[in-house]
């Protein structure tokens, strides 16, 4: 048994150093495979413009305050960047939410932000204000970099104002928060802003590319052994068909690791993105996004040696998985029956761990319901795979 | 002993019956041809010998053991040259044979062996650190024999080992094969190809639409044309004369003579020592002979007596070949 297990392994191994090989001697395949992540990231870079990038944002105001703290938060927002003569924001009042919904509607404008009537009166009288930013559901980047500006900027005209109220502080205040916090944002339709969107990005495109390399890369590399005819001696030697299978998958994993890491790595040196997470952790998750789509790879892997048709369905497949995953759209912008589907997608739960083992710095005890889905769908995939596999290769 | 032993062995693919009950029986150290047209079956029924296919129907036992219920003592025991190299042109030579020796279960030392031995013996030692895409067609085929040989097989199965290579490398693979079997390893080899069937297989299965229609030695499988072992011959004489042609007609085994122009006689004669007496009979009359040619019956004639057909499919091979020609003559010029 032990016995059997070793030489299974041995023979895997085999199969997958010559995989390898084959792949590191092929330069066109190595070229494509190297460029793909750089074409990536720099295309993202193009699509979607860095916060730096943002100047002269059409932006709506509505200030119904009529106390001086509404002005002082427009003349913020009219403030040209330092050192530049662009504005941040390119203003246009407005009368009313209505307009201003109307406008963002009409795409004239990408945002706005409200000022309700009583803005000043509330907070000078001790109470939390609440500021009202509206965002374009249609253009997320955008929205995403203007609503984490402007929290930038609130908080920052936030945080002033409650010194100067500490400053004039009358006994008998009790609600602290008011003199910490006079005023909160309430934004809507927006996952809070991002800091910088390629952290945002980095894991989603990360996790793709290991999914491409188990799914399409698994059957591609099946299927072009099978045109060469090479497929038949391997098929014809006597190994477990398992063999196969762990040699495939382990050339494919390190392959999708490998292009991940250059993501990664290219994140990192041209945008600017930072690991906040334990290395050792990623390393855990990516291995973990590889074991949980190789099972789906093998069993179409399987198919497509029966039609190559079975290459359709894998496109059919990997394009809503990206999208219904978070990779590059906040789940949270989308409408609830797709936030369900998008929890039945391994890639999501990827997506989910690596960004918070990246951005936020999660330790994995921060993770654990992530990894166990993982676990889970690698497990129940790979069981229904190989049985499958070993009893469709030989027809 | 048997080595290979197949009985009723079938194949459809959906409505298409590929291999239709197929019985045959290979002995140890046995050359044995496959003989058929394209599309005729013979790959699918060596796929199912290796392991490669299922059998619909039917069962077949190679070296002892059954090709569906032992498969992997079966593939320990054979060696494959499929229609399609089974090389990777980014490896070398060396680690071609390397890597299926791995598979195979050698020991690193067995490999290094192996590899010394059968690059030698197919000349290919010079090339082994070389990557196999850099080889001509003839020298990856002379690699991906010796990747089949590596583990020791019993049963070699070749696919039309010699499609496509130049007629060098051809002969030398079929001298090759030829030692082989005399080293007791049994081949089974296919061919659309009757010249290399007759030339190297003891016994030959002609098959046509999945079925093995006939199945004997190329002598035998000849007989069953001419019901006899007659061959018929023509002799060119440049003092072609009627004294010639009655001496010759006397001769106890020439069953038919005819002449045919002012130079040439065309006879049918029995037995196989014949033509050396009709040429003394010849030059004794004072006839001088240009040429002779013993134009035989070949499998072609043979396929064609079985199934109706030719076998090749003339438009795409052979278009120049005048129609009803088909024959191979062996052409012996005397002086
Ligand atoms: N995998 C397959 N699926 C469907 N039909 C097949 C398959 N393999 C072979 N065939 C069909 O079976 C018949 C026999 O083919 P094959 O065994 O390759 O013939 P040969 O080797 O004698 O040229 C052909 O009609 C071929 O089209
Ligand atoms: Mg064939």
């Amino acid at each position: 048994m032990l016995q059997n297990i070793k030489r299974t392994l041995r023979h895997g191994y085999r199969i997958g150093i010559k995989d390898l090989t084959v792949f590191s001697r092929s330069r066109m395949r190595l070229v494509s495979f190297i460029i793909m992540p750089i074409f990536m990231m720099v295309l993202m870079g193009y699509i979607f413009p860095s916060q730096n990038s943002l100047k002269n944002a059409p932006l709506g105001v509505v200030n119904m305050d009529q106390g001086p703290l509404g002005n002082q938060i427009v003349s913020a927002l009219n403030q040209p960047i330092p050192g530049q003569n662009d504005k941040l924001f390119s203003l246009t009042y407005l009368t009313d939410e209505a307009e201003a919904i109307k406008r963002i509607k009409e795409g004239e404008i990408n945002g706005a932000i409200i000022i309700p009537a009583d803005f000043s009166g509330r907070i000078t009288g001790n109470e939390q204000g609440t500021l009202t930013v509206i965002t374009d559901q249609s253009n997320p980047q955008i929205s995403m970099l203007l609503s984490g500006t402007l929290n930038g900027l609130m908080s920052e005209i936030s945080a002033r104002l409650g010194e100067e109220k500490i400053a004039s502080l009358v006994p008998g205040i009790d609600n602290t928060q008011v003199v910490i916090k006079p005023f909160v944002i309430e934004t809507r339709g927006v996952v809070p802003g991002e800091p910088n969107y390629f952290e945002f990005m980095a894991p989603g495109l990360m996790a793709m590319v290991i999914m491409t390399a188990c799914m399409t890369g698994l059957a591609g590399s099946i299927s072009r052994e099978r045109e060469l005819g090479t497929l038949d001696g391997i098929l014809s030697a006597p190994i477990s068909r398992l063999s196969i299978v762990v040699g495939k998958s382990f050339a494919q994993g390190v392959r999708g690791i490998i292009q991940a890491v250059i993501t990664l790595l290219l994140a990192i040196g041209l945008f600017g993105v930072v690991i906040h997470g334990n290395v050792g952790l990623l390393a855990l998750l990516l291995v973990l996004t590889v074991f949980s789509f190789i099972g789906i790879g093998i069993i179409i892997s399987a198919i497509s040696s029966e039609q190559e048709t079975a290459m359709i369905i894998m496109t059919a497949l990997t394009f809503p998985a990206i999208f219904l995953s978070g990779a590059f759209f906040p789940l949270q912008q989308m409408p609830a029956a797709m936030q369900w589907i998008s929890r039945l997608n391994p890639l999501s739960y990827s997506v989910g761990a690596l960004r918070k083992c990246i951005v936020l710095g999660t330790n994995i005890s921060g993770m654990m319901t992530e990894i166990w889905v993982m676990v889970g769908f690698g497990v129940i995939f790979v069981a229904i795979a190989v049985p499958f596999f070993s009893k469709v290769i030989n027809r | 002993m048997n080595i290979i032993e197949v009985e009723n062995l079938t194949r459809r693919f959906d409505q298409l019956t590929a291999v239709d009950h197929i019985t045959f029986q290979v002995k140890k150290g046995e050359i044995f041809g496959f003989l058929g047209p394209n599309g005729a079956g013979k790959s699918t029924a060596m796929r199912m010998l290796c392991t490669l296919l299922r059998p619909t129907e039917g069962s077949a036992l190679v070296s002892g053991f059954d090709i569906v219920r032992e498969a992997n003592k079966v593939r320990e025991h054979i060696g494959l040259v499929a229609e399609k190299l089974i090389l990777y042109d980014e490896l070398t030579a060396a680690e071609n044979l390397a890597l299926f020796g791995r598979l195979n279960n050698l020991s690193e030392k067995g490999i290094k062996s192996g590899i010394d031995k059968w690059l030698g013996r197919l000349r290919m030692e010079q090339w082994r650190n070389h990557r196999v895409g850099d080889f001509s067609t003839g020298m990856k085929q002379r690699i991906n024999i010796a990747r089949s040989l590596l583990h020791h097989p019993d049963v070699l199965i070749l696919d039309e080992p010699t499609l496509g290579l130049d007629p060098q490398t051809t002969r030398a693979i079929h001298e090759f094969i030829l030692e082989l079997s005399r080293e007791g390893i049994t081949v089974l080899l296919t061919t659309h190809d009757m010249t290399e069937a007759e030339s190297i297989s003891h016994r030959i299965g002609i098959m046509d639409k999945a079925r093995i229609v006939a199945l004997d030695t190329t002598k035998k499988l000849k007989k069953l044309l001419s019901g006899g072992d007659t061959t018929r011959v023509d002799i060119e004489i440049i003092n072609l004369s009627e004294a010639i042609l009655s001496k010759v007609k006397e001769l106890e085994n020439v069953v038919s003579l005819i002449q045919e122009d002012t130079y040439r006689m065309r006879l049918q004669v029995a037995g196989s020592n014949t033509i050396g007496a009709i040429v003394n009979t010849i030059t004794s009359a004072g006839g001088q002979i240009r040429a002779i040619n013993t134009v035989e019956p070949n499998l072609e004639d043979v396929f064609l007596h079985l199934t109706g057909r030719e076998m090749r499919d003339r438009t795409s091979e052979n278009a120049s070949a005048p129609a009803g020609h088909h024959r191979r003559r062996t052409n012996s010029r005397v002086r």
